[in-house]
């Protein structure tokens, strides 16, 4: 018969082989995204060097005259994914709390199921329902209707086209709002049922008390909503079908646009020319490097409310 | 046990049904890459053409830009372009490049006007007034002119751009810079271009979408495209003054009209052609081709297909939508496939 070993004598080789398991797996995630950031920069450098800073504050993007500006889609990435934020926050955290804190049962199994299969939804599935049934009826209903009653407003005038601006906004609004729905609830979830029992205890109504689990949970949900405006500055082929892929800054939400991911799609196939696959390379640095400030301000942020609270501020 | 005893038939079959295969192919394949125009009928080309000489080819429909990539780097035995290169494209190849003109085709213009019962007919200017934004109502009378006793809608127009770049939209662009200096001057030609007005949808299909669903909008489409979805094309006024449907008859004939052009240079322009009756945004796609190849058995398999797509392969095209090269044509590409050799000696075609 065989005497089990030790555990202590067992431990720190099974324990070491692990930990080195682990960290090259962590390890290889970060080479990937060393490697993109080196080959993208790589890939941007001629275009760098021809057309310097130059290149964030101008808007003429015209590959017949080789000279590329891509303010226009810096504007249409940073609008439309603000826009998104907007419509999808509400919505979102809405029915995270409702889900959390007031549906029973069998209701918040079939929301919450729902919801996931809207997450699951291939983005050109989104873009296709953008273009031919959402963009109808935006031309032929609420846009008119918004330059009708708010057409004083800058952000509602011009002609009412159905793809621009407002469809991408909408399109991408309904693509995070799952993100939202499903971090906010689960973080919700785990705020101590104590701190709903003792402020209701002490007297608060149903309303208090939400906003008191709200508050202990506020890290976590601004997560959700970094984690979905990431996925909206990103998003690709959904916005480039409804966007109206026009490269002019407008102040209007009904006018056409373009963002950076859309640009990509559109021009990298069919561009030819060294300086333009170049430009079009640093577009995607440019991104990258939005996408980093993005999250940096969100996790400065997520810091300033939690008091330097580090453990939630790293776990958001 | 039984499902076993059957796969094992079937390999042996397939076994021997490719060796039998075999016997009489070559064991040269090809590769190519490029234009994603052309593909549809390429495909077909080469599946015939394995069906009949046991060659297989394939081909990438990436784009004309990464066709000529691939080329330039050699990954490909040939690549694919809707537009020749030019010049200093030319000059930046290792080696020298043969252009085959393979088929014809046309960009049309689709419009949503409910409200007309008869095809628009557009001039020159008038076109290149909706897509530089001067022409802002479809009553304008650059419109009107050329549509008399039609009532036209007194609605803006909505000019629909590819919002990709392709070899569509360089044709048009083509067009329009030859026929508008102001085009020419303020925007130019090329896969994608500075739009001054408009919107961009991605793709035949996006422009197609866009122009259906949207009454008062105009955007240009492959002549296939527009065939297959029915779409109400317009009438295109040509050098010669007549207003043109844009038909696979009037593409070709466009072709033939730019032959002493093409027989000087294969890549001469062939927009805006002088025919009475040819149509105006008519181009050539193109299969690029080292004029020295290195490998003499596949250069050999290139001669030979080619020459078979310019002869054989011309009776499919029409099914797909595609214009068949005129016979002058064919002439020109006989005289650049009997310029291919390998290693200096000619490769002679069949």
């Amino acid at each position: 018969m065989r005497r089990p070993l030790p555990p202590r004598r067992r431990g720190p080789t099974v324990d070491s082989v692990y930990r080195v398991v682990l960290a090259s797996a962590a390890a290889v995630v970060f080479v990937i995204v060393a490697l993109i950031v080196v080959e993208v920069a790589h890939g941007s450098m001629p275009s760098i060097r021809a057309l310097g800073f130059g290149f964030l504050i101008q808007t003429q993007w015209d590959p017949v005259a080789d000279h590329y500006g891509a303010l226009p889609y810096l504007y249409g990435t940073l609008v439309s994914s603000i826009l998104a934020l907007i419509l999808a926050v509400p919505l979102g955290l809405g029915s995270a709390v409702f889900l959390a804190e007031l549906a029973k049962g069998k209701v918040a199994a079939t929301v919450s199921f729902v919801m996931e299969l809207l997450a699951a939804i291939p983005s050109i599935v989104y873009g296709i329902w953008g273009f031919f049934v959402l963009a109808p009826f935006l031309r032929t209903v609420l846009e008119p209707w918004l330059i009708a009653n708010f057409g004083y407003l800058p952000l509602f005038r011009g002609t009412p086209f159905g793809i621009g601006m407002l469809n991408a906004g909408i399109v991408l609004a309904i693509m995070i709002v799952p993100t939202i729905v499903s971090i906010s609830r689960e973080v919700l979830l785990a705020i101590p049922r104590s701190l709903r029992e003792g402020s209701l205890a002490l007297g608060a109504t149903r309303a208090e008390a939400i906003g008191i689990t709200l508050d202990a949970a506020k890290p976590g949900i601004l997560g959700s909503i970094v984690l979905a405006l990431g996925r909206a500055l990103g998003e690709t082929m959904a916005v480039t079908m409804v966007i109206g892929n026009t490269n002019r800054i407008s102040a209007s939400l009904l006018d056409p646009s373009a963002t950076m991911a859309s640009v990509i799609a559109n021009e990298f196939t069919e561009a030819t020319g060294a300086l333009y696959l170049s430009a079009l390379i640093q577009i995607a640095l440019v991104l990258f490097a939005v996408t980093i400030v993005v999250n940096a301000l969100a996790r400065g942020l997520v810091w300033l409310t939690t008091g330097g609270r580090r453990d939630i501020a790293a776990a958001a | 046990m039984k499902a076993t005893r059957i796969l094992a038939a079937a390999l042996i079959a397939a076994a021997l049904t490719g060796c039998t295969g075999g016997g009489k192919a070559p064991s040269v394949g090809l590769t190519g890459a490029g234009a994603t125009f052309p593909y549809p009928i390429y495909s077909k080309w080469f599946e015939m053409y394995h069906e009949s000489t046991g060659v297989q080819i394939n081909y990438q429909s990436i784009g004309s830009g990464g066709g000529i990539q691939q080329l330039k780097a050699g990954t490909v035995d040939f690549g694919a372009s809707d537009a020749p290169l030019n010049d200093e494209k030319l000059a930046e190849m290792p080696h020298p490049v043969l252009h085959i003109p393979t088929v014809a085709g046309a960009v049309v213009l689709a419009y949503n006007l409910p409200e007309l019962t008869q095809p628009l007919q557009l001039t020159p200017q008038a076109l290149a007034g909706i897509f530089m934004g001067t022409v802002k109502t479809w009553n304008d009378p650059a419109i009107q002119a050329a549509n008399p006793g039609v009532v036209l809608p007194a609605t803006a127009v909505l000019a629909v751009h590819r919002s990709d770049g392709s070899g569509t939209s360089n044709i048009f662009t083509t067009y329009l810079s030859a026929v508008s200096p102001d085009w020419k001057t303020k925007v130019g030609a090329n896969t994608s271009v500075a739009w001054p007005a408009g919107v961009g949808a991605k793709g035949n299909e996006g422009v197609t979408g866009q122009v259906k669903q949207t009454p008062g909008s105009i955007g240009y489409v492959e002549l296939a495209y527009a065939k297959q979805n029915s779409l109400a094309t317009a009438k295109l006024q040509n050098s010669s003054g007549a207003f043109i449907e844009p038909s696979l008859a009037s593409t070709t004939a466009a072709i033939r009209a730019s032959a002493q052009a093409l027989a000087a240079d294969v890549r001469a322009p062939t927009v805006d052609a002088a025919g009475p009756d040819a149509y105006p945004i008519a181009a050539l796609t193109f299969i690029l081709v080292y004029e020295d190849q290195k490998d003499a058995a596949k250069g050999k398999e290139i001669a030979n297909f080619l020459h078979w797509a310019i002869h054989q392969g011309q009776d499919e095209v029409e099914a797909l939508q595609y214009a068949r090269l005129p016979a002058e044509i064919v002439t020109v590409d006989e005289a650049s496939i009997a310029k291919l050799t390998s290693g200096g000696k000619p490769l002679a075609a069949r």
